[in-house]
């Protein structure tokens, strides 16, 4: 598609092609997007039309999440807190993607500060499903995937803590990739849980996905976490599973998981089996810790990431400056949302002096039993393939409510992200209407692999194809 | 159980200021996420090592050069108050 769309803009106009993606943004009511950069986007592409320039990406329109910081376009992670912050520097990625020619649309809608798994805690309100817009879209970056499955935007960034990349790829119909940890620099990256998230491609097509990892992985010395890596996501992407082994854990598939999805999930193992893989069960015995561990973690690493904001040196600052304590500790009760707000201070209990070891130290242990059960499993397995969520996209407001039981939909992403390992959610069918998605799992830094996969199930179904009405 | 009293101490450590009419809300809340979280004391972890990250870290070394660094005018532009080119801060003391 991507590179379809690269001659289409080559031959044709860059400007046509924007005009028309902005015009079917603002006449969307789907709130996909925070903030347009429409005066830029246009004179990026005038500038292309006269002189194009090269570039694996050269002309391309872009969607990037919200938290992910971009010079001179306002970036606020959805929060009342950065609201009017204009970041002074690109993210790594952003200098990436401009390296090679694209075209920033806009930054989009997700929860505040990636804390959420339906983009309903946004201070701009929610983002709804394109396919159907009384439901979420999935979250955090569901502004990301509503714009690409709605064809407001051909291609997206994401972020993905715990599932945020590819829970709402599942929701929306489209492809979603979480890199291995360290693969892609988090610098620009507006920090959550700095231990689990990773910037990773929203796309139409694994190929889509596949050259924007290409484009956006690499080290990166402004990252202590970032890793040395060799790229070429596009080389044997055709080469099929014949051989490949798939495992299924057991843990995934059975109770509380929607039904529909469950069929789905099954006939998207047989279509990988008709392709010359084969399949085993395997067993990932300590993934019903994995939800608990993972909201320790990332709360407690919250409650530290965002002790920045106090509105000093940008974003909000009201009333009158009283003492330093009571001037901050108002600011941010008034710049952050009910969920945010939970989970810095449910960090903050977490990280405190007598619960340390309680909390903090014991998620960490138990981070590595779940990490132990993934490199089990890969030594017999080339991939593990189960679903990317429980169910199909739920109604707005039907948990936002409920905070645990909006944590429990998280509960086949989060573990990828406290073992660091890559995972994608692609297309494999619809049920009662809305998509549903199915996820690879591959070994660290076995994208290429993950990818190959996918192409290969991709190839093989018409589900990537289906694309909702535009919603006016 | 968390208490009244511990969500004021949490919002004190935390900075954020916590309404009254919040608080009743917070305590429920924070004591079914950690209801939730004991089940973690079913597992034996006495043996194993916490994992904080998942790269191995090695100290890389640089020659410390003076590079180009954000001008100050760039750094400022945020600030909702500024003064002499300084951010202006609450008074902390």
């Amino acid at each position: 598609m991507l590179r379809e769309l690269k001659e289409e803009i080559a031959s044709g106009s860059a400007e046509e092609v924007i005009s028309a993606l902005l015009e079917r943004v603002k006449r969307s009511r789907l709130n996909a997007y925070n903030v347009l950069a429409e005066e830029s986007a246009l004179a990026r592409a005038r500038k292309f039309d006269e002189s194009p320039w090269d570039g694996r990406m050269a002309g391309i329109p872009i969607a990037i999440k919200d938290s992910i910081s971009t010079r001179g376009i306002e970036t606020t992670c959805s929060s009342w807190i950065l609201r009017g912050y204009i970041p002074p520097y690109d993210a790594h990625v952003i200098e990436r993607l401009k390296a090679e020619g694209v075209i920033i649309l806009g930054k989009t809608n997700m929860d505040e500060f990636c804390m959420g798994t339906s983009t309903e805690t946004s201070c701009f309100g929610p983002t709804r499903n394109p396919w159907d817009t009384e439901r979420v879209p999935g979250g955090s970056s569901g502004g990301s995937a509503a714009a690409v499955a709605a064809g407001e935007a051909p291609c997206a960034l994401g972020s993905d803590t715990g599932g945020s990349i590819r829970c709402p790829a599942s929701f929306c119909g489209i492809v979603g990739m979480k890199p291995t940890y360290g693969l892609v620099s988090r610098y620009g990256l507006i920090s959550y849980a700095n231990s689990l998230e990773q910037i990773g491609p929203l796309a139409s097509t694994v190929e889509d996905a596949a050259l924007m990892l290409d484009v956006i992985a690499g080290h990166d010395p402004r990252d202590s976490t970032s890793a040395k890596t060799e790229g070429g996501y596009l080389d044997g992407l055709e080469d099929g599973v014949r051989g490949m082994v798939c495992g299924v854990p057991k843990e995934y598939l059975g109770e509380g998981l929607d039904s529909s999805v469950e069929r789905s999930v099954w006939d998207a193992i047989s279509v990988l089996e008709d392709l010359g893989a084969s399949w085993r069960e395997v067993s990932l015995p300590h993934t019903r810790y994995a939800l608990a561990a993972y909201y320790i973690i990332a709360m407690s690493e919250a409650s530290s990431n965002l002790a920045r904001f106090d509105g000093l040196r940008y974003g909000l600052r009201i009333g009158t400056d009283k003492d330093w304590h009571t001037t901050f500790s108002e600011i941010r009760a008034a710049g952050f949302g009910p969920e945010v707000k939970r989970r810095i201070l449910l960090g903050t209990y977490a990280l405190s002096a007598g619960y340390y070891g309680r909390y903090y130290l014991k998620a960490l242990k138990v981070r590595t039993l779940i990490k132990e059960d993934f490199l089990r499993a890969f030594q017999d397995v080339d991939v593990l393939v189960t679903p990317t969520m429980p169910f199909p996209a739920f109604r707005i407001g039907e948990r936002i409510q409920d905070p645990l039981s909006l944590y429990m939909a998280d509960v086949f992403t989060v573990p990828i992200n406290l073992a660091g390992v890559p995972a994608i959610s692609l297309p494999c069918g619809f049920a009662g209407g809305l998509p549903v998605g199915l996820q690879i799992v591959g070994d660290h830094f076995a994208e290429k692999t993950v990818f190959r996969v996918s192409r290969a199930y991709e190839d093989a179904t018409p589900h990537h194809a289906a694309r909702p009405q535009e919603v006016i | 159980m968390i208490t009244g009293e511990d969500v004021d101490h949490i919002s004190w450590l935390a900075s954020i200021r916590v309404a009254e009419n919040e608080k009743d809300e917070f305590v429920d809340q924070f004591n079914t996420v950690l209801e939730y979280f004991h089940q973690l004391d079913e597992l034996d972890t006495e043996d194993v090592e916490p994992t904080y990250r998942m790269v191995e870290l090695v100290n890389i070394f640089r020659e410390d050069e003076a590079k180009e660094s954000l001008p100050q005018e760039e750094t400022l532009r945020n600030a909702p108050k500024r003064e002499n080119g300084y951010f202006k801060s609450p008074r902390i003391v």
